[in-house]
């Protein structure tokens, strides 16, 4: 490795053992050390104050004042706070508190369960969240419609097009625009892409919590034969940015075809090596079996959705209820089974990729021509072509980048599918060009809350399989 | 704000006129073709029990929102589902701000609990009757409610190269 330019080395060791003399000091090395040696967050480029002697803190980013020791305390991990405390008489000396997280790990992110033990018996859960809130909903309320999309997509990060068509059909509805039929099988096609991504993901890692190291390896590697296909037509892995209010940012790549099939070829192959490497297995049948139970009753109270709902026998699917971007002229089933268990989640998450490669196929071999975002030129910026030559299309473009497009006053609560449940998202607008108010309603938020119902009274080496199992991602959380 | 007039709904789904029929208080109304209706805080567990009840047995989702200027200032969002026939039910709970509370419903449907946390930690709108109201995303020595439309959004002063910094 080499040193940094900038950097004084005095003495070094060359691979051969003879000592040889220091480089040259360059001059303004001295000061580069020491302005190595200040703590702040210089932004690249930019110098130290001439006065080196004192340095203050402005430009760094102070995020807590913390005058109460205790809290300094707690976040050092010295000291280890019971949020149970003032409910003595229900705590006896023969259990015992257990933290799990927020640096856990099988918890995928920064979750924190407070687990109160009787030997091995989990007597109580408690999830702490917030580790990775960062006032998403208030961002949302200084960005336009249009900017939105940007900021939603980084909350479920495992299945971003969901977040992102979430929002867009909210806008869409406060419109009232028409998305052409093309604009809507690419939204249909690309999000069940990403439903199969994101399953994958979490057979992989959930495989890897139950002790199968291969289902870590091969997972993934299906996954990327999808990332790779968004990453050609996105133009990035995550975090896309692709749909928009009026339809997609771009068309699909020249010779998606292959890819989709391709895709379907290969995670199909995939799907069949996985069922014969888990779900016969006797440790994985152990482990998954009659764990992390949930019956239909306590689904419908807490609010879980998704392959966690469909696994307790009920067959409630957004998008057979709700259907959007004309989900409904695509065939598909939508599996239940009625044991509740890790292992149902299993069985259904694996069938739900089938089910979604079902409609990628038909969407792909139907896919309509024509344009692939609306031609209300309020809302989609004209071609670029057009724009040197007709002035009232600079004048939209310039308008539409630079202040947004007006929604008309009203609220609105819009469903979609995502691999993880209903992700609803409800938008006030006031009738400007930014929302008043953006609510995303994460299932994942609902599958934290169900936790104490899934693990009281199980073993605390169930509480891996059963948290994994709930596929719950962490900035769906916290927002 | 969200003046856009409601168009008082024509028929009711015999979903909804069985629930309507209870509570002569309660208005609903058409909102871009989904059902709402406007609940007085005073019956809202009353009206829940009776929507879930009447088949609205799936909690959806919870949130509040800050209008500033309108009377009442702040509004709770309730959503309910019910699984067969498949309909949403939306409630609109309008908070005084001046007295920002109102009956937890946590009560009826256990899933609200986390939701009613969020919206006291985000908005301060204190839903009596909750087990355990504390904040829930941000850190519990936090002052204000930052999802507020009084709050700031707040940034950090970045120092840029020869920058005047006496001003």
């Amino acid at each position: 490795m080499s040193n940094p330019p900038d950097v004084v080395t005095g003495e070094i060791e060359a691979p051969d053992g003879r000592a040889q003399s220091a480089p040259p000091s360059q001059p303004g090395a001295a000061e580069a050390t020491v302005r190595r040696t200040m703590h702040d967050l210089w932004i690249t480029g930019t110098e130290a104050p001439t006065d080196t002697g004192r340095f203050t803190d402005e430009g760094s980013q102070e995020m807590l004042l913390v005058e109460d020791e205790r809290v300094l305390a707690e976040q050092m991990g010295t000291l280890v706070v019971d949020d149970y405390e003032g409910r003595a008489g229900e705590s006896s000396d023969e259990t015992q508190i257990i933290n799990m997280g927020p640096q856990h790990p099988a918890t995928h992110g920064v979750l924190r369960l407070q687990i109160e033990l009787d030997g091995e018996t989990i007597r109580r859960v408690k999830p702490i969240i917030g580790y990775l809130h960062t006032g998403m909903e208030k961002t949302a309320e200084m960005l336009t419609f249009m900017q939105g999309p940007t900021n939603v997509t980084r909350m479920d990060y495992l299945s971003p097009l969901h977040n992102e068509l979430a929002f867009c059909l909210a806008v869409e509805r406060l419109l009232g625009v028409e998305i052409p039929p093309r604009a809507q099988a690419i939204r249909v096609m690309m999000t069940e892409l990403n439903r199969v991504a994101s399953h994958l993901l979490w057979s992989a890692s959930t495989g890897l919590d139950l002790g199968a190291l291969s289902m870590m390896l091969y997972g993934w590697r299906d996954r990327e034969l999808v990332l790779a296909f968004f990453e050609k037509t996105t133009g990035l892995r995550m975090n896309h940015n692709y749909i928009r209010p009026g339809g997609v940012a771009a068309d699909l790549p020249d010779g998606w075809e292959e890819d989709v099939a391709a895709i379907n070829e290969g995670v199909l192959r995939g799907l069949a090596e996985y069922e014969a490497l888990l779900l016969d297995n006797p440790i994985f049948r152990q482990r998954t079996i009659g764990i992390g139970t949930l019956t239909a009753e306590e689904c419908l109270a807490f609010g879980v959705t998704g392959p966690m709902l469909r696994a307790a026998g009920i067959g409630y699917d957004v998008r057979k209820a709700f259907p959007y971007s004309g989900i409904e002229q695509y065939e598909f089933d939508v599996p239940v089974l009625h044991n509740g268990d890790v292992y149902d989640r299993f069985l259904i998450r694996f069938e739900e990729i089938r089910q979604s490669l079902r409609i990628v196929e038909q969407a792909a071999r139907t896919m309509p021509p024509g344009d692939y975002r609306t031609e209300d030129r309020k809302v989609t910026p004209p071609p670029r072509a057009r724009i040197d030559q007709s002035m009232e299309a600079l004048i939209h473009h310039f308008k539409i980048f630079t202040e947004g497009f007006r929604v008309p006053a009203g609220e609105v609560y819009q469903a979609v599918e995502s691999a993880r449940g209903e992700l609803g998202v409800y938008m006030v607008s006031s009738g400007g060009a930014k929302p008043w108010r953006v609510h995303v309603r994460g299932p994942s938020f609902a599958h934290i809350q169900v936790l104490p119902a899934m693990l009281t009274d199980s073993l605390i080496a169930d509480t891996v399989a059963a948290l994994a199992s709930a596929d719950t991602v962490l900035g769906d959380v916290d927002r | 704000m969200n003046d856009r007039p409601e168009a008082p709904a024509t028929e009711l789904d015999s979903r909804y006129a069985a629930l309507a029929a209870g509570f002569p208080g309660v208005v609903f109304a058409d909102s871009l073709g989904d059902t709402v209706c406007r609940v007085p805080r005073e019956v809202l567990v009353e009206f829940t029990s009776a929507a879930v009840e009447a088949g609205f047995a799936m909690f959806v989702d919870l949130c509040a929102v800050d209008y500033l200027q309108r009377d009442p200032r702040f509004e709770v969002v309730v959503n309910l589902l019910s699984l067969d026939p498949v309909r949403r039910l939306r409630m609109l709970i309008g908070v005084p701000g001046d007295d920002p509370t109102v009956p937890s419903i946590s009560g009826v449907l256990p899933g609200a609990n986390f939701y009613e946390r969020e919206a006291f930690d985000l908005f301060g709108i204190i839903f009596s009757g909750h087990p355990d109201l504390t904040r829930i995303l941000l850190p519990d020595e936090w002052v204000g409610h930052p999802l507020r439309k009084d709050s700031a959004i707040g940034a950090v002063p970045v120092q840029f190269k020869e920058a005047n910094t006496a001003s």
